[in-house]
C-alpha cells in the first residue's frame, strides 16, 4: 500500500494564518489581517471574508476577563437572555464590544457544553453554571475588585 | 519502528487492572465538572493529602454525564473496588478522606456506587496471593445515607444507579473512566484490537462487509449507513484518497461529540485508522471546532502518541499500510458542519456548501475521492471490528442499529450525557434515565435534532428512538441534542430561537434559505408582539383574523424554503417551526388572535406590575427602565405605568426581591 501523502499544499490557508494571528493577540488586529492576506496571497479584503465569516474571529480587543454567556437552546429553555440583557445594562455594552476601562468584553456563543449547568455562562476562564440575573453585579465586582 | 504497547485479545476487552498500589483520586474534569468546581476540589484534595503524607495519586478524568453529581470524584483506594462519589465539593471532600481515607467507612450520602467495569474481585496474582472472595471485595462499613439508592451491606453498583441502569455503552464506555491522555489505560480496555483484527485478519472489503453487517448508520444526522459509504469510497477512482471526521458539532445544544473527543480521543483515532484501510486512503483529517480546545489538546497529544507508537504514520503495527492524520481548526460558522462546506473550509476557503452529486465520495477534498463520517460514527466502528457486525446488528431495532448517545438537557431532573439502545422511547428517557421533570412540573415536549429537528409532545412520547420513527413522528434523530420542555416553556419562542440561530448562520448563499429565514422569523415576531408592534415596521396593525392567517403563510413559507433551498441547512431550517406548528397550533394562535402568551415567556405579550407586598423600595428598577414607566420613592413602594411601560422585562430581571411581576 502507499505511503502517507499529505495534502497539496501551496500557500499557507488564510483560516490557519488568522488563527495563529488571534492565538498570539486574542484579536485581529488591523496590520496583522493585511500580512495574513500577504503571506496567503489574496486580497486583504478577501482576508476579511473570511475573518468575518467564522464566528470565532474577533476584530476588535477583547477585555481582560472576556465575557461568554452561552445562548445554546438548554440555556435559552433555563432562561439564558436574562443574563445577557442583565450584563448588558450593567456593562453598559453589547455583546461584541468591550468596555472603556478595558476590564470586560461581552460575547455570545452557541453551547459552551455546560447545558446541564444551565443558563452558563463564562468569565475569564471561570465556568459560571445556574447563574441568575440577580447574581451578575456580584460576579462582575469579584473581577473588578481584582483589577 | 517504535516500540508497540501490548494490545490486549478482545477476551480480555473488559477487565481492567483491579488493583491499585497507591490511592487514586479520578476527578471528573470535563466542562460540567469544571463548571460544578473540580479545581476547587483538586486544590483540597492536594492540600489533605499532603498535610496526611500519602503518596497518592490525583488524575482529571473525562465526563461520566451523571452532571447532576458533579463534581464526581472516583476513589481508588489499595485492595479496594473503585467507587464513584458525587456530588464533591470542597467542603465534603474533607470528610471523604476523613472517613473512607483515614477510617476505611465509606460516606454512604455521598456514594454513587462501585464503578462500571471495576465490580469483579481482582485475580489472586493480581492480589498477589492475597486471597479475597466477591463478597469481601464489594462489602465495606457504609455510613448510611440517602443518595438516590439504597445501601444494604453491601456495596451498590453504579451500573445499577437509575441514571445508568436503562443504559448501554458502546461509544462512552470509556469516557470518565480512563485517563484520556494515556494510550496504555485506552490499550487496558481493548482499545485498537480492531485495527488488529482489520490489518492482520481482514482484507479492506471484509472491514466494509463487517460494518455493512453491523447495519450502522451515520450519526451527523441524515443516518446514511455507513457500510454503504465506505464501498463507494473504497471504488471510487482516483488517488490519494482521504478520510475526514466531522467534528464540528454546531447544534446549539449539544456537546456529545465533544465528550468523546475529551474523554476518549484514541477510540476516533482508530475508527478513522480502520476506515482508512478500509476505503484505501492514507492521510485523513479531523476538523474540530476551534471553541473545544481541549478537545483539540487531547486530540493532538493522541495523534502525537499513537505516531510514537506506530500506531499512525508509515507502517503501522508494522504491516504496510501506513496512514497519519491532521488537525484541522474550525472557527465556527454552523454550515461548516455541512459536508461540502466541511471540505471547502479544509481546503482554506470560506464554508460554502455547493449543490451535490458529486458526493464526497467521489469528489470530496482536494477534489479527491473522500470518506467523512461524524465522532459518533467512528467511535462505534472498533468494536464493530473487534467484535462482529453480528454483534452490533443484535443490538436495536430493525432499521436503527446499535445504540445513540444523546445530551439531555432543559427542564429535566438529571440531566447530562447519556447512551441507548435503538429503540429505546423517549418516555424512558425523560422519565426513567431522566428522572423527570425538574420540580414535578408538567412535561409538555422534547426538542431533538437542534436548529434542523424539531418538537415531540406528549403524545408521541412513546416513539422509540429509530431514525424512521423520529422522521415519521416530525422530528430527527439529529446528532443527539434532546432538550426537555415543560409548561413554562413556550413553543413559539422556540422556534422563534432557531430560527433566529439558523438566519445568523445562513451562509447567504441561495435566496430562500438567505431571505425566506428572515421573513420567517420576521412573522413569528410579529405573532410573539402586540399587533402594530415597533411602529409599525412590519406594517400596519392587523386585525385578529389576519394575524391568524398569519399562521397559513408561516406554514407555506417554511414548505418553500424546505423544497427550495441549496443545502440542508436551509432546508431543514424551518423544521422547528413547522413540527411546533402542527403539534401546538393552539399556542400559536393564542399569540396571533389573542396577543397572549400561555407560558409567560414572550415579554411583549405580558403585563408587567409590582407586588407591594414583596417591594422593598429599593429603586433599582426605576433606575434601570428605559421608558421611566417607574414610579414611586426610595424606600417605599413602586409602581408601573402600564400606559408608557415598553415591556423590555428588564425591570422583572433588576429586581432582586422578586416583587415585579408579569403575566
Ligand atoms: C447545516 C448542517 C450542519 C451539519 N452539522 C454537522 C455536524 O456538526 N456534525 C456532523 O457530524 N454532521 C453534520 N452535518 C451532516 C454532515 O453533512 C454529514 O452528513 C455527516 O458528517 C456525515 O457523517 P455520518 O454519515 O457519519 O453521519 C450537518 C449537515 C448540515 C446540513
Ligand atoms: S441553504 Fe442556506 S446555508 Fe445552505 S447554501 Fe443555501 S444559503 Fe447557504
Ligand atoms: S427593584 Fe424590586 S424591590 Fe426594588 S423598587 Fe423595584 S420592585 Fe421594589
Ligand atoms: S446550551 Fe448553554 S451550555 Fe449548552
Amino acid at each position: 500500500m502507499a505511503t502517507v501523502v499529505s495534502p497539496v499544499k501551496t500557500r499557507p490557508s488564510i483560516i490557519v494564518l488568522l488563527q495563529e494571528v488571534q492565538e498570539r493577540y486574542g484579536y485581529l488586529p488591523r496590520e496583522e489581517v493585511a500580512r495574513c492576506a500577504r503571506a496567503a496571497g489574496i486580497s486583504v479584503a478577501q482576508a476579511y471574508g473570511v475573518a468575518s465569516f467564522y464566528n470565532f474571529f474577533k476584530l476588535s480587543k477583547p477585555g481582560k476577563y472576556p465575557i461568554r454567556v452561552c445562548t445554546g437552546t438548554a440555556c435559552h429553555v433555563q432562561g439564558g437572555q436574562g443574563l445577557l440583557e442583565r450584563l448588558r445594562s450593567e456593562l453598559g455594552i453589547e455583546p461584541g464590544e468591550t468596555t472603556p476601562d478595558g476590564l470586560f468584553s461581552l460575547e455570545t456563543v452557541a453551547c459552551l457544553g455546560a447545558c446541564s449547568m444551565s443558563p452558563a455562562m463564562v468569565v475569564g476562564d471561570d465556568v459560571y453554571g445556574r447563574v441568575t440575573p440577580r447574581e451578575i453585579p456580584r460576579i462582575l465586582a469579584r473581577y473588578r475588585r481584582r483589577g | 519502528m517504535a516500540q508497540v504497547l501490548q494490545i490486549r485479545p478482545t477476551a480480555q476487552q473488559h477487565r481492567p487492572r483491579k488493583v491499585v498500589a497507591q490511592p487514586h483520586f479520578l476527578v471528573g474534569a470535563g466542562t460540567c465538572g469544571l463548571a460544578a468546581g473540580a479545581e476547587k476540589v483538586i486544590q483540597v484534595l492536594e492540600a489533605e493529602l499532603a498535610i496526611r503524607g500519602t503518596p497518592a495519586v490525583i488524575k482529571r478524568v473525562g465526563c461520566m454525564g451523571m452532571c447532576k453529581w458533579e463534581v464526581m470524584v472516583d476513589v481508588w483506594l489499595p485492595g479496594r473496588p473503585r467507587l464513584s462519589f458525587g456530588p464533591v465539593n470542597e467542603k465534603n471532600a474533607k470528610r471523604l478522606l476523613h472517613e473512607y481515607l483515614d477510617n476505611g467507612v465509606v460516606p454512604g450520602d455521598m456514594l454513587l456506587g462501585v464503578t462500571p467495569g471495576y465490580e469483579e474481585p481482582p485475580s489472586l496474582e493480581e492480589m498477589e496471593g492475597r486471597s479475597i472472595t466477591e463478597e469481601e471485595w464489594l462489602t465495606a462499613p457504609i455510613q448510611p445515607g440517602p443518595n438516590e439508592l439504597p445501601v444494604v451491606g453491601r456495596l451498590p453498583l453504579l451500573k445499577d444507579h437509575p441514571m445508568m441502569r436503562h443504559q448501554l455503552r458502546i461509544v462512552l464506555q470509556n469516557c470518565g473512566l480512563i485517563d484520556p491522555e494515556s494510550l496504555e489505560e485506552y490499550l487496558e480496555r481493548g482499545g485498537y484490537a480492531g485495527l488488529q483484527r482489520a490489518l492482520f485478519e481482514l482484507s479492506p472489503e471484509q472491514v466494509i462487509e463487517e460494518v455493512t453487517i453491523s447495519g450502522l448508520r451515520g450519526r451527523g444526522g441524515a443516518g446514511f449507513p455507513t457500510g454503504k459509504k465506505w464501498a463507494l469510497a473504497r471504488q471510487a477512482k482516483g488517488s490519494p484518497k482521504y478520510v475526514i471526521c466531522n467534528a464540528d458539532e454546531g447544534d446549539p445544544g449539544a456537546f456529545m461529540d465533544r465528550s468523546v473527543l475529551e474523554g476518549d480521543p484514541f477510540r476516533i483515532l482508530e475508527g478513522m485508522t480502520i476506515s482508512a484501510y478500509a476505503i484505501g486512503a492514507s492521510f485523513g483529517f479531523i476538523y474540530v471546532r476551534a471553541e473545544y480546545p481541549l478537545a483539540v489538546e487531547r486530540l493532538r497529544k493522541a495523534i502525537e502518541s499513537a505516531r510514537e507508537h506506530g500506531l499512525l504514520g508509515e507502517n503501522i503495527l508494522g504491516t504496510s499500510f501506513s496512514f497519519d492524520i491532521e488537525l484541522k481548526i474550525g472557527a465556527g460558522a454552523f454550515v461548516c458542519g455541512e459536508e461540502t462546506a466541511l471540505i471547502a473550509s479544509v481546503e482554506g476557503k470560506r464554508g460554502m456548501p455547493r449543490p451535490r452529486p458529486p458526493y464526497p465520495a467521489e469528489r470530496g477534498v482536494f477534489g479527491c475521492p473522500t470518506n467523512i463520517n461524524n465522532v459518533e460514527t467512528y467511535a462505534n466502528i472498533p468494536d464493530i471490528v473487534k467484535r462482529g457486525g453480528k454483534w452490533f446488528a443484535s443490538i436495536g431495532t430493525e432499521k436503527s442499529k446499535g445504540t445513540k448517545v444523546f445530551a439531555l438537557s432543559g427542564k429535566v431532573r438529571w440531566s447530562g450525557l447519556i447512551e441507548v439502545p435503538m429503540g429505546t422511547s423517549i418516555r424512558d428517557i425523560v422519565f426513567k434515565i431522566g428522572g423527570g421533570i425538574e420540580g414535578d412540573r408538567k412535561f409538555k415536549a422534547v426538542q431533538m435534532g437542534g436548529p434542523s429537528g424539531g418538537c415531540l409532545p406528549e403524545a408521541l412520547l412513546d416513539t422509540p428512538v429509530d431514525y424512521d420513527s423520529l422522521v415519521a413522528a416530525g422530528a430527527i434523530m439529529g446528532s443527539g441534542g434532546m432538550v426537555v420542555m415543560d409548561d413554562t416553556t413556550c413553543m413559539v419562542d422556540v422556534a422563534r430561537f432557531f430560527l433566529n440561530f439558523t438566519r445568523e448562520e445562513s451562509c447567504g448563499q441561495c435566496t430562500p434559505c438567505r431571505e425566506g429565514i428572515a421573513r420567517l422569523y420576521n412573522l413569528l415576531e410579529e405573532i410573539t408582539h402586540r399587533p402594530g408592534w415597533n411602529g409599525g415596521r412590519l406594517g400596519a396593525a392587523k386585525t385578529a383574523e389576519e394575524r391568524a392567517a398569519l399562521l397559513e403563510e408561516i406554514e407555506r413559507l417554511g414548505r418553500t424554503i424546505r423544497d427550495t433551498s441549496l443545502c440542508g441547512l436551509g432546508q431543514t431550517a424551518p423544521s422547528p417551526v413547522l413540527s411546533t406548528l402542527r403539534y401546538f397550533r393552539d399556542e400559536y394562535m393564542t399569540h396571533a388572535v389573542e396577543a397572549r402568551c400561555p407560558a409567560g415567556r414572550c415579554s411583549d405579550l405580558l403585563t408587567y406590575s409590582i407586588d407591594e407586598a414583596l417591594c422593598q423600595g429599593c429603586a433599582q428598577c426605576a433606575r434601570s427602565c428605559p421608558s421611566g414607566a417607574i414610579g414611586g420613592e426610595k424606600g417605599k413602594k413602586y409602581h408601573i405605568n402600564p400606559d408608557v411601560c415598553i415591556r423590555c422585562a428588564l425591570c422583572l430581571r433588576v429586581c432582586n426581591f422578586g416583587a415585579v411581576k408579569a403575566v
